[in-house]
């Protein structure tokens, strides 16, 4: 219980931070909205072939999107030394990377609901066919983003090169989650439901955001007091 | 001694790898193929010797951040170094055979993909490497990175397989169609890879021995 309540304040104290600032968030929407902006003039495309990509385009900008959430999640905390006193509370670095973990969650699950009806609006396309299953999806591809994105923000804090390192560690690492979550969100917005055909993809995602958890759970430790 | 050794070990190697290019180029040529399904004599064991240097590159990763001997941290670096110069080796000659049979040099195809992919986690691992001074702080970061990676690499060929498949099925087991007398000549080549890896791999421990041993002595002098 008490876990669970750390968890909860951590994530309440970097919310709190970013609402009171929002830099990152800003940052990322109008990055998101750019490259929304990128696409529909580098491929003029007809609604058909939007419809049968949409999972690769709107992924891409959800990726692109928020690792500046992510990337800024630990940066946060370097002014005024405070990544050390996090560290040095009296809270287990499990908690700490679950509730930073939860902050950037909501964030980036922030900014994909916003860009969501803008990318239909630019492309004439529908995304409220199986909404609740896109969600779903959504929010289990998402989930895997800030887990990976999350303890990999923690290892680059402190390096060179952080801004480049994190999107260049943890893109090759997402390569599954992102393509199921690509595969599923073609389908859903293109109308045909979760079925025996693409429904492996849904358990790849689930398994995906279950062993990076557990994972990252286990050598958040490592990562934050060596 | 261990000097010697590695001189004998590599010879060696070369040696096998010299008089293996020399028989199989003396193969009949394969009656589909031709000339060019003799790659896969050293296409297959590149790959094969990728994928040992990334078990072991896991284990000595563990190795480390259990007991936090930077003789792990040595082999962890020099597995993946090397694995990662045989898996641009099998990509490579992949890459050559698909050009011959199927008019391509690259295929979006599972197997290829995710090679690639692999490739793109290992050359991370030794980016993140250069990217961190401090030298606990480097083997740390590292070896967690290298876990990641790996427990990653089952997740990208299953999912890559759902994808789409294009490469070839295996041909040695299962009723495969290898022929049977040129295993002999596949499991030498084998033999000559692996340990050719294995003496690049002790080469590079020893580099990494030497630059540790540089480090200490540089901090001696700046504290005196």
């Amino acid at each position: 219980m008490q876990f669970f309540r750390q968890v909860f304040v951590v994530a309440a104290k970097d919310l709190r931070a970013e609402f009171r600032t929002k830099e990152a968030i800003n940052a990322s929407f109008a990055f998101a909205l750019v490259i929304l902006l990128m696409f529909s003039f580098a491929f003029d495309i007809p609604v058909e072939t939007a419809r049968d990509i949409s999972g690769g385009l709107l992924w891409i900008v959800f990726a692109f999107a928020g690792t500046l959430v992510l990337n800024r999640s630990f940066a946060r905390e370097l002014p005024n030394d405070c990544l050390d006193a996090l560290i040095a509370a009296p809270v287990s670095g499990a908690a700490l990377y679950l509730g930073k973990a939860l902050a950037n969650y909501v964030l980036v699950l922030a900014v994909e609901l916003v860009s969501l009806p803008v990318f239909s609006i630019f492309n004439n396309l529908s995304v409220t066919g199986q909404f609740w299953e896109l969600l779903l999806v959504l929010a289990l591809g998402t989930w895997g983003l800030t887990v990976i994105g999350t303890i990999f923000s923690a290892l680059t804090v402190n390096i060179r090169l952080r801004e480049v390192m994190l999107p260049m560690l943890t893109y090759p690492i997402l390569v599954p989650a992102l393509m199921g979550a690509m595969q599923l969100t073609s389908a859903l917005v293109a109308g045909k439901p979760i079925g025996a055909d693409n429904e492996a993809w849904l358990k790849m995602l689930i398994g995906f955001d279950v062993v990076y958890t557990a994972v990252s759970l286990v050598l958040v430790e490592t990562v934050l007091v060596g | 001694m261990t000097n010697k050794i590695l001189y004998v070990l590599g010879i060696a190697a070369l040696a096998i790898l010299v008089w293996n290019i020399y028989t199989i180029a003396r193969l009949p040529e394969e009656t589909r193929q031709g000339e060019v399904f003799k790659i896969i004599f050293f296409h297959v064991p590149m790959a094969i010797t990728a994928m040992i240097a990334a078990a072991v590159a896991l284990i000595a990763s563990v190795g480390f951040l259990l007991t936090k001997n930077f003789k792990f941290d040595a082999l962890a670096v020099a597995v993946t170094e090397v694995g990662l110069a045989f898996l641009a080796g099998n990509l490579v000659t992949g890459s050559i055979w698909g050009r011959e049979i199927w008019g391509i040099w690259w295929a979006w195809d599972a197997r290829l993909t995710s090679a690639l992919v692999c490739w793109l986690l290992y050359a991370g691992y030794l980016m993140l490497r250069r990217a961190i001074e401090e030298p606990t702080q480097r083997a740390t970061f590292a070896a967690v990175f290298s876990i990641f990676a790996f427990i990653d690499v089952p997740i990208v060929i299953f999912s890559i397989k759902w994808w789409r498949t294009q490469h070839p099925q295996p041909v040695f087991w299962a009723g495969g169609s290898f022929p049977p007398d040129w295993t002999k000549h596949f499991l030498w080549n084998m033999l000559a890879m692996a340990l050719l890896g294995a003496v690049m791999i002790a080469v590079r421990l020893r580099q990494e021995e030497s630059q540790r041993e540089l480090d200490s002595l540089r901090r001696m002098a700046h504290a005196l």
